[in-house]
């Protein structure tokens, strides 16, 4: 119990007391053109994102990760089941799909830039197909490799196909699909920061190469930090998420380890 | 009759003449493919099971027990000869079927609490209502004494407390033909006698017809009507061994009859024989016999 408290002190208190060292470092006589105080960033931050720029910058970026992300996990876990549904298949197109995971999505945007144009539909695209890959490698794998015991009760109990894929092939897979989908946020969130500095007209990521452009480092910084916070609330939110699903499989792993 | 004929075939054709059996196993065999040639585990294996008999199959290690109840369960289709339930010859798991696996910790679903376990097969049959399945699996659950545990999860629950929900699972879809395969080989030996019993009163109430698939001979022969003892290379019926105890089968009582440890004996010196007669015994590296062949017992 004690031990827990200290772990949560621990945990609060190390970003505060760096914040509040930064804070108080930045605030000494010493002046750096590429460090600004830390003071004149959250001027700079209240000023640009409570909430001035909220809807024309945070808005769109937002847009593009939630949509890109959305589609993908939709996408990957339906493509994953059909694949590891038939391994056939699955042997044929593999090498293409691990071209393609290995391929890095940044490496694609000047092609969906040629493709679509600038537009949300491009940045969704390429959120998409960042995030898809890990999504559908995982599920395939997770549902081509359900424990044959499993397949058998489900196939005595003449389970019917659509209670198969909700109730037993989806639920087993879910620690491996959930782990792609881990991934795959993060892939969205560095994605679209990255078309957004190469080629946008709008965005957080557009925002800080504007910054960079007009030598506004104070301003670049508050970018930055709003982006880490981003996704830090988001990393936040999935795990929120997978505690939720995956709780049988944590009780389970707790109770094979005592 | 037909002297030509073997003693298992007139048995095979006086039950038929009695009354048509549940389950059929005809000229059944299976082989796989091996490198170059087929590898056969089952060749010519001719059972009859009249309804609401309970038999037990067993055989050394390896003889192809459980090989044989999943062609009968249609979870694996035969290379040859058939399967016949009430006379019609099966091409995957029939309905009216339930299957009891060893291994409760993989055929339990983690991710479910135990009522939606048992509820789950139950979803198949569109004209019950959730109401109505839910009332189906609580009484299952409570006939194997498991009304506390409905909602929690089956890792939460003891190994025999897990394999009494497969139980129930099976109990729910008010199955005529109950196949069981190895069901208390993970479970301590006091569970282990509770559960045959349990299963005992539960075949007997729901008047099922049971197949069950067993290492231990003791077992087999408190539990059955029939003993069939599979052997040779490739494994077929090597024996069928009636057992005329009392329909009323307690722990201490039954097995202390001369006549349960009679057919005890005859049951072990036929898997024992047969093993013989089929490869050399199973030693352990320094060429003593193991643990199984020392107790007596069948093997796994």
């Amino acid at each position: 119990m004690t031990r827990k408290v200290s772990l949560r002190v621990v945990e609060v208190g190390v970003p505060v007391g760096l914040v509040a060292l930064w804070w108080f470092l930045s605030d000494t006589d010493f002046t750096s053109y590429y460090f600004p105080a830390l003071r004149d960033i959250w001027a700079s931050f209240r000023a640009t994102w409570l909430f001035a720029r909220v809807g024309s910058d945070v808005v769109p970026t937002m847009a593009g990760i939630c949509l890109g992300y959305v589609i993908s996990v939709v996408l990957g876990v339906t493509l994953g089941v059909i694949l590891g549904s038939f391994p056939r298949l699955n042997e044929f197109v593999n090498p293409l799909l691990e071209f393609l995971r290995a391929l890095p999505a940044i490496a694609a945007v000047p092609i969906f830039i040629v493709l679509i144009g600038v537009s949300l539909r491009m940045e969704v695209a390429v959120v998409t197909f960042a995030a898809l890959w890990p999504i559908l490698l995982n599920v395939s794998d997770a549902v081509a490799g359900v424990d044959p015991v499993v397949r058998d009760t489900s196939r005595s109990y003449r389970i019917r196909s659509f209670d198969r894929l909700v109730r037993v092939t989806l639920p087993s897979a879910s620690p491996q699909i959930v782990a792609g989908m881990r991934v795959a946020l993060t892939q969205s969130i560095i994605i679209i920061i990255v078309s957004e500095l190469i080629v946008s007209a709008r965005g957080i990521g557009h925002y800080i190469q504007t910054a960079q452009w007009n030598f506004d480092i104070t301003a670049m910084w508050s970018g930055m930090i709003l982006i880490g916070l981003i996704g830090f609330v988001l990393s936040k939110l999935f795990q929120v998420f997978e505690y939720k699903v995956l709780a049988w499989h944590r009780g389970l792993h707790g109770k094979a380890q005592r | 009759m037909n002297n030509a004929l073997s003693s298992e075939e007139r048995a095979h054709l006086s039950d038929r003449a009695v009354a048509p059996p549940k389950i059929r196993v005809d000229g059944l065999a299976m082989s796989y493919a091996a490198r170059n040639a087929a590898r056969t585990v089952l060749e010519n294996v001719h059972i009859d099971i009249p309804a609401r008999q309970f038999i037990s199959i067993v055989g050394h290690s390896g003889a192809g027990k459980t090989t044989l109840l999943r062609c009968i369960s249609g979870l694996e289709r035969s290379t040859a000869g058939s399967v016949r339930f009430d006379g019609k010859e099966i091409s995957g798991p029939p309905e009216k079927l339930a299957l009891i696996f060893q291994d409760y910790g993989r055929s339990l679903f983690p991710w479910l609490r135990v009522l939606a376990n048992v509820t789950l097969p139950l979803r198949a049959d569109k004209k019950l209502t959730a109401k109505q399945r839910a009332a189906t699996a609580e009484a299952a659950l409570e006939a194997v004494g498991l009304s506390d545990a409905v909602h929690q999860y089956p890792w939460q629950l003891s190994g025999g407390m897990q394999q009494r929900v497969a139980i129930a699972r099976a109990l729910a879809c008010e199955p005529e033909v109950l196949l069981m395969d190895e069901p208390f080989a993970s479970v301590d030996a006091q569970t282990r006698s509770d559960l045959e019993d349990l299963v005992l009163g539960i075949c007997r109430r729901y008047r099922m017809t049971t197949i069950l698939v067993t290492h231990d001979v003791d077992e087999s022969v408190y539990m059955s009507d029939r003993v069939v003892v599979l052997g040779g290379r490739p494994t077929t019926v090597a024996e069928l061994i009636d057992v005329d105890l009392p329909a009323d089968r307690d722990q201490v009582t039954t097995k202390s009859l001369p006549e349960f440890i009679a057919l005890r004996t005859r049951v072990l010196q036929a898997v024992r024989s047969v093993r013989r007669a089929s490869g050399p015994p199973v030693r352990d590296a320094q060429g003593r016999p193991t643990a199984s062949e020392r107790n007596g017992d069948a093997g796994a």
